[in-house]
């Protein structure tokens, strides 16, 4: 990270829009949740996508994960990998009826 | 760092006795110093846990006979008249496992070993975070009483398996909470423990060591530092759901409609076993890794300089425990193929757990062909080290049958099984502990340890310790299931097995007795053993060079040293000794 | 002999240490809550489509509008958490003491009010044994309130007694500000998903 003070003045620009954007997205995921997708399965897909656009815009910019190192961003890969394989857990116990022959 | 530390540091030894006891070895913050105190600990950890194994072994014998000389040591709930009561021998049962794992072992290849050899295998003055290391030991230490104070727990201490399955876990008597109280401390000891590691041999790293320079020893470290990283978390989570529910009613791992001594149950319902299943088992694979790795990274070490050759495959090895580390992560449900998981699943698991015997493979082979053409030293650091080759060999292959979901059916929860994860764990790691000790008695002391009393202990241990674990196998495949009260006395299909139960509990009995060299050893060694330099194996890591330690003197070395070469220059053509340090140039 | 690389970045990996340890720490973090969603889809996916044992609709039990507020205070508290780090690499340290004051404040709010919703649950007889959707309710929130405490703790420590170090190392305090800034955002991130996932669906 620079820590020369007008680099950080242009950042400060930056944190307060992503700021407005989470609040707006707030109120679209309130909003989203009384529309009727069809399907539950569909309107938890909306508003994990929403969550995920929220969840990205804190990691890159608050956390400063978009200008980060490399050796930081390799070991959140690792762990995501990782979490993806813990998300298996569920989608395991559910899947006991497929059978490969 | 604070004023007095800087200080200190700056100057020579003398100053030390001005620090006060409580903080040079009590709450210490120099990795040293915090690597013995887990060892220490640690070492006394697992004998107790060897202890109540002893106790078990006694039940298995003779079932239902009084215990001789020590019945009177129990209390009416635990061994009235010197027989032991079946909670009771489920207690000892699951606190062996428990103690073994999370107590003895993992501390002391990860804690003992790991805290006091990385700093100085990677050339750095101290751990990353002295103070984070410092907490995780006290944590660690916190975390270890817990567990024992499950013992004076009404029911005693947690008596479902170190497994903990629920249901049973969560109706269980007051220990499982204790249990589960203590599990929370010692994972958030691992936590502090592995991120320090990490960030120790990523940041700290001497100038000139390249990853390809780094020792394997530490590279194990590493790997061994992500699994407890990333593995941990969720057992801490199943933890939690398991606390929830025996605190406040919860049912997160109970099904609707469980019937308990006649009773359907006042609970909500409609939670999962399984869920606990497959939760501790995600920790729980990573964890076999966690407690074989460094065990692999030590015998490379002893290995390497008692052979006086560079380690055969350094690189494919490295590259092996990297994607053993990652692959560990995708077996845990072999665990599970009983439990009805489906048939796609299993051969899933199967499969993975197929490609996982590949890396170890890799390792253990490379291990194998560094002998070859060796003038082997055989001291009784390397006596354990080519122990644990075949040994931890039996260990590896007899796992594979039950990996295969077929020949598991037969083989799941048998004798077969305990006989299988103990040839890893104990003639594999704690043999490999044993090496490691012998090895590096002489940095930590200064001191060497007698060769032949240590000589005395490793043929006995030996010979010992495939007496309690090889008839395993032949009672396993016999049929003869593990976490019997009786050893199998009341089941038609064991009685031709019976007899092996004494001949293994008295190797048990004589293993234990195989220990008193080592502790006569241990301890006549520090204060009156041979001395030892700097250097006293001739060996190139980075770890020799520091002639600070011992005495124990904070800074590590006195000339942050610079790296030149790979960890294993032994027997460079063209240089007058056989072995060259790493950081000369 | 000091340990190197406390204040200023390693050359080859570009970060200090502690950065380092953070999102090692964050890394389970998330291995952690991710085993708690992993919990809660596991026993969603189970629970019976009708009858009395159905999964309920978040928004039926709980209060979105409380939760909303919440989600609202969370996220103001992240960014005058940046700020606060932003302040002192500019060299004020008087708008950090502001901010970090705000941040505390705000995370003040969010358990006073998240103390009240506990409340009025154990009012309308709403506990852990009642049903899993209120089981997996009050255990991921209640590790995120502890998330919570354990922030503010350290926030309030480097508001007031840990400021000492602007005087003698000021690198080295703004560093400690982004790191413990990392882990608020993180306790902020976890917040955006529990939201929509306990509250609306």
């Amino acid at each position: 990270m620079s820590h020369s003070a007008e680099e950080v003045q242009k950042h400060v620009k930056v944190y307060i829009t992503v700021f407005a954007a989470l609040m707006v997205l707030t109120g679209v995921t309130v909003g989203a949740s009384y529309l009727h997708l069809g399907s539950t399965a569909m309107n938890i897909t909306l508003a994990l996508i929403i969550a995920g656009i929220k969840g990205t815009l804190v990691a890159g910019y608050f956390m400063h994960l978009f200008t980060e190192k490399a050796i930081i961003n390799w070991t959140l890969a690792l762990t995501v990998v990782f979490f993806i394989v813990l998300l298996l857990v569920p989608i395991l116990t559910e899947l006991d009826t497929i059978s490969l022959i | 760092m604070d004023a007095s530390v800087k200080e200190k540091s700056s100057h020579d030894d003398h100053s030390h006795h001005e620090e006060a006891f409580i903080w040079k070895y009590v709450f210490s913050i120099d990795h040293k110093v915090i690597g013995i105190q887990y060892g220490v600990t640690a070492l006394l950890f697992l004998f107790f846990g060897f202890t109540l194994m002893m106790l078990m072994r006694w039940q298995l014998a003779y079932p239902g006979e009084a215990i001789p000389v020590i019945s009177g040591l129990f209390s009416e709930t635990t061994m009235p008249d010197g027989i032991m009561l079946p909670e009771f021998y489920n207690s000892l049962g699951a606190m062996h496992g428990t103690i073994m794992v999370f107590l003895a072992v993992v501390p002391l290849v990860v804690g003992a070993f790991g805290n006091y050899l990385v700093p100085l295998q990677v050339g750095a003055i101290d751990m990353a975070f002295p103070k984070l290391n410092m907490a995780s030991y006290w944590v660690y230490f916190v975390g270890g009483i817990v567990m024992l104070v499950g013992f004076w727990m009404p029911g005693g201490a947690a008596n479902s398996g170190w497994t903990s399955y629920p249901p049973l876990s969560n109706i269980a008597t007051t220990g499982q909470t204790v249990w589960l109280l203590g599990m929370v401390f010692l994972i958030t000891s691992s936590l502090l423990g592995s991120m320090n590691i990490i960030v120790t041999i990523v940041q700290l790293r001497a100038e000139g060591l390249t990853w390809m320079k780094l020792p394997f020893f530490t590279w194990a470290q590493l790997v061994t530092s992500f699994l407890l990283l990333l593995a941990f978390p969720p057992l801490e989570a199943a933890g939690v759901l398991q606390l929830m529910d025996r605190l406040t009613g919860s049912s997160f791992f109970m099904p609707s409609g469980l019937v308990v001594s006649g009773e359907v149950l006042d609970i909500a319902g409609g939670g999962s076993p399984l869920l606990w299943q497959h939760l501790f088992w995600f920790l729980a694979h990573p964890e076999v890794y966690v407690l074989i790795l460094p065990a692999l990274g030590i015998i490379a070490e002893v290995i390497a300089n008692n052979t006086r050759k560079p380690l055969w495959g350094y690189k494919s090895m490295v590259y092996a425990t990297i994607f053993l580390g990652f692959i560990s992560f995708t077996v845990w449900a072999h665990h599970m193929f009983l439990t009805g998981m489906g048939t796609a699943i299993n051969a899933f698991f199967q499969t993975t757990t197929m490609i996982i015997s590949i890396p170890s493979v890799i390792i253990l082979t490379a291990l194998m062909i560094s002998l070859w053409g060796g003038s082997i030293r055989f001291n009784s650091a390397m006596l354990f080290a080519c122990a644990f080759l075949p040994m931890f060999g039996i260990g590896g292959l007899t796992g594979l049958p039950l990996g295969l979901t077929a020949s598991d059916i037969h083989l799941h929860d048998t004798y077969y099984v305990i006989g299988h994860f103990h040839y890893v764990v104990a003639p594999g790691t704690i043999f490999a502990i044993f090496a490691g000790i012998y090895y590096w008695y002489p940095k930590v002391t200064g001191r060497a340890m007698n060769e032949m009393l240590g000589k005395i202990h490793f043929w006995l241990s030996l010979i010992f310790i495939n007496g309690i674990f090889f008839p395993m196998f032949i009672q396993g495949l016999a049929g003869v299931s593990r976490r019997l009260y009786d050893g199998g006395a009341s089941y038609a299909h064991a009685q031709d097995y019976l007899y092996l139960n004494e001949f293994m509990s008295i190797s048990a009995w004589l293993l234990a007795l195989a220990q008193i060299p080592f502790i006569i050893n241990f301890f006549i060694s520090w204060k009156s053993g041979q001395k030892a330099g700097d250097n006293h194996w001739d060996a190139t890591t980075l770890e020799w060079s520091a002639t600070t330690s011992p005495p124990l003197g904070h800074g590590n070395f006195e000339v942050v040293p610079t790296v030149y070469r790979g960890p294993y220059e032994y027997s460079v053509p063209g240089k007058d000794k056989d072995f060259t340090p790493q950081n000369e140039a | 002999m000091n340990i190197p690389f406390t204040t200023n970045p390693r050359p080859d990996t570009g970060v200090y240490n502690a950065k380092l340890g953070i999102w090692l720490f964050l890394a389970s973090e998330v291995m952690l809550f991710g085993a708690l969603f992993s919990s809660y889809i596991l026993i969603r996916v189970g629970a019976p489509e009708v009858g009395e044992n159905a999964w309920p609709l978040g928004s039926d039990i709980l209060s979105v509008p409380v939760a909303f507020t919440n989600t609202m205070v969370l996220i103001t508290s992240s960014i005058t958490m940046v700020m606060a780090w932003a302040s002192l690499a500019m060299k004020k340290f008087d708008k950090y003491k502001m901010f970090m004051g705000i941040t505390i404040a705000l995370g003040l709010t969010f358990l006073v009010i998240k103390g009240f919703e506990y409340n009025s649950k154990f009012e309308h007889h709403l506990f852990p044994s009642t049903s899993n959707f209120m089981a997996i309710y009050f255990t991921i929130t209640g590790l995120h309130v502890l998330h919570v405490i354990g922030g503010l703790i350290v926030n309030f420590y480097l508001w007031i007694p840990g400021a000492k170090m602007w005087e003698s190392d000021p690198e080295r305090f703004t560093n400690r500000i982004e790191v413990a800034g990392l882990y608020w955002h993180f306790v902020d991130l976890v917040w955006i998903f529990l939201f929509p996932v306990l509250y609306l669906l």
